[in-house]
């Protein structure tokens, strides 16, 4: 690649290759009147159905229960991780657990733990504690080094990172923890799917007895539940929120595994079929059939889907931005450009794509759609919020003028940069769609699971964390050769637009 | 006790300093003059370094304290090194009374009593350059290096901090922005100008046209 290329050429590139693909992508409409569902869905989300309130408050109790238990220890061991995060050893950790995804966590930890409190949280924990291991690190660099030099070379590390290190990095890495929070919910939500006690399984089930309202309630008491989250989450409150969540885990009835299934699936589960049943010589046509049988074939779907996804979510972002703008869009505009953001914003792909599902039934066209309107409203509100604390001469023109002249143009660097940071978070997402029954990675992973051959799922797992890991080196590359490598968004570093 | 002979002095390739000859004896009270950008913090800096191994009190320009913490806490880490990691961390959760008691007697010498258990970040910059000093002075040490220790505070109080770190410290070498704080505190003058000596010289033989000289554009 040469040492800078332009935005443009960029952008083109990434257009092009999604034409290319477009061509394979399967987007037919399935389901035999998506119309009639769409208005059923309209209908149950306008006339919301409460009378199951008692079940579903306990799913949002769980909700946040797993939320709150996976996020702390997933953020503890982060912090205790951060430290050495320049050790290749911890670093290597770190990535590998944060290559894989929430529910292909919970998917596993599913056949070795059963359906019990720790796999949920364990499925929260084990990603978070690699991605906070690298954020905290980052914090605990940015922060100044000056009290720490002054302290001279004989104070003893511990001391020197607890009185000169970590005062200064605690205010950001507690912001950052909230920020975190929030995405647990989300993901503590979506892990419902796959059959713990969350709302996303209280969502799941009343689709399934088509009982519309009551899954418009479930909806609404979610985006409550994260539109709320700063206010009931106080720092004060922690240690309290922490053990009544560790209380209500506790309550879950989960039917026991059986003794020894951990070390089972260690010894013999995971241990490809040929080695396990003592012909290695079979090692190598095995491979070769998972990777031209599910890895290769998962993988040009998981890429189409997401490669169209980033195309349409860099357009919906693009329009979006305009929307939230007051003096693009007049005050009720940008109102209501905020809430149709917020909701958006709030609905994890997953979720978004499984309300799709229901309507034009299964191909890429869910996710795809799913994927573009999650992640083109995130863009588009760090991109509004960005366009607010632009300053324009007094006599600028107003609206469409003002955006095309002005806004658009000022902004197309951040835009640029943002697409390329959730271009890694989209080939996840697209991966775990395939949980759905899209061919993307997800699928065969889950279908191995459920054929209980474990040693594929594991190698389909690995296949999944090495594209994500090349993809965030493809892309933090390609920013840094864009004059991109660090965002802001404002005054602070916006790690907070990488992640969830 | 400290001795610099003819170095090249300075970051990166190009020197700050060049051909810096001078020692200082024990008991030595060297004011450093100059105007901004004539290598003062860049001559201390290497001073610093020439102490080696000694134990040194350190009062950066631009103080480094902890701005979260408190007051008295960013005073006790003047002698972290001195105890071990347990130690320390148990004096961060709650320091004991001997060393609070200490750290409040330093904190009352630059006159910090009321604000002891503040957060240096909600103090003015006049009160943080004095945590500094109170840090450097609870440090202690056979020489005190001070890069404009007193730049924030008004004259009277200035004088004040220079007695008491006259009290503190036998030896010190302090850069200086007031010629007239000098000559109360210093035996000694070095003035720099364009990163040399021009004049090393007792504080006594310091005239309105050598001063004139040091500051001139």
């Amino acid at each position: 690649m040469p040492a800078r290329i332009s935005r443009l050429s960029v952008v083109a590139g990434f257009a092009a290759l999604a034409a290319i693909l477009l061509p394979f992508a399967d987007l037919t409409v399935a389901g035999h009147d998506p119309w009639a569902a769409l208005s059923r869905m309209a209908r149950g989300f306008l006339s919301p159905d409460f009378g199951g309130i008692e079940q579903i408050l306990w799913a949002v109790a769980l909700t946040v229960g797993f939320a709150i238990a996976g996020v702390a220890l997933g953020g503890v061991t982060g912090l205790l991780m951060s430290p050495f995060y320049g050790m290749r050893p911890v670093r290597w950790t770190a990535i590998a657990l944060r290559s894989v995804h929430e529910l292909f966590w919970a998917l596993l930890l599913l056949q070795v733990l059963g359906i019990g409190a720790w796999t949920g949280v364990l499925a929260i924990a084990l990603p978070y504690a690699g991605i906070f291991a690298k954020v905290m690190s980052e914090i605990l660099d940015e922060a100044d080094r000056r009290p720490s030099d002054w302290l001279g070379p004989k104070v003893d590390p511990l001391s020197r990172f607890l009185w000169a290190r970590v005062p200064l990095a605690r205010a950001e890495m507690a912001s950052y923890a909230l920020y975190r929070l929030e995405c647990g919910l989300r993901s503590s939500a979506v892990l419902g799917f796959v059959g713990l006690p969350t709302l996303g399984f209280q969502l799941d089930t009343f689709f399934r007895q088509g009982h519309y309202g009551a899954a418009g309630a479930v909806m609404i008491i979610y985006i409550a539940l994260i539109g709320t989250v700063r206010w009931w989450m106080r720092p004060r409150l922690l240690i309290f929120w922490i053990a009544a969540a560790m209380v209500l885990l506790t309550r879950i009835d989960a039917p026991p595994m059986g003794q020894g299934a951990f070390w089972r699936f260690l010894t013999s589960d995971i241990v490809p079929a040929p080695l396990r049943q003592g012909v290695p010589a079979g090692l190598w046509p095995w491979l070769w059939d998972m990777l031209t049988g599910a890895i290769l074939p998962g993988l040009a779907a998981t890429m189409i889907v997401a490669q169209i996804a980033l195309v349409l979510t860099g357009i919906v972002a693009f329009a979006g931005q305009a929307l939230v703008i007051p003096r693009v869009a007049g005050r009720i505009g940008a109102w209501i450009g905020n809430l149709i953001l917020v909701v958006l914003r709030s609905f994890p792909e997953y979720m978004l794509a499984f309300l799709f599902l229901q309507i034009w039934g299964p191909s890429m066209l869910p996710a795809i759609l799913a994927l573009a309107l999650h992640n083109g409203a995130i863009i588009a509100h760090l991109l509004g919020r960005q366009a607010q604390g632009l300053t324009l001469r007094a006599d600028a023109p107003r609206g469409l003028t003002l955006w095309g002249w002005e806004i658009a143009p000022r902004l197309f660097g951040s835009f640029v940069a943002l697409c390329l940071y959730r271009w890694e978070i989209i080939i996840r997402e697209s991966a775990i769609m395939g949980i759905l029954g899209i061919a993307t990675l997800g699928f065969y992973l889950d279908d191995a699971i459920a054929e209980l051959r474990m040693d594929r799922a594991v190698v389909i797992l690995i296949a999944t964390a090495l594209v994500t890991v090349l993809i965030d080196r493809t892309s933090r590359s390609l920013r840094a050769r864009l004059g991109a490598g660090r965002l802001t968004v404002g005054e602070a570093p916006s790690r907070t637009a990488a992640n969830c | 006790m400290l001795k610099l002979d003819g170095q090249d002095i300075g970051h990166g390739g190009a020197p700050v300093l060049s051909d810096v000859r001078l020692s200082v004896r024990p008991g030595e009270r060297v004011a450093l003059l100059g105007r901004s950008g004539s290598g003062k913090s860049t001559l201390l800096g290497a001073l610093h370094r020439a102490m080696g191994d000694r134990r040194v009190a350190l009062v950066p320009q631009d103080t480094a304290l902890v701005p979260q913490l408190s007051a008295l806490r960013n005073v006790l880490m003047g002698r972290l090194d001195d105890h071990g990691a347990i130690r320390n961390l148990a004096t961060l959760i709650r320091p004991r009374r001997a060393d609070r008691d200490a750290a409040l007697a330093v904190l009352a010498r630059v006159g910090l009593t009321p604000e002891a258990d503040r957060a240096v970040e909600g103090l003015s910059g006049g009160q943080q350059q004095r945590v500094g000093l109170a840090r450097a002075i609870f440090r202690g040490g056979e020489i005190i290096l001070g890069d404009e220790p007193m730049s924030a505070v008004d004259p009277i109080q200035a004088e004040v901090l220079a007695q008491e770190i006259r009290a503190a410290f036998p030896t010190a070498i302090l850069a200086l922005h007031d010629v007239g704080l000098a000559h109360a505190f210093a035996t000694r003058v070095i003035g720099l100008r364009h990163g040399r000596i021009l004049i090393d010289a007792p504080i006594a033989d310091l005239d309105a046209a050598t001063v004139e000289e040091l500051y001139a554009r």
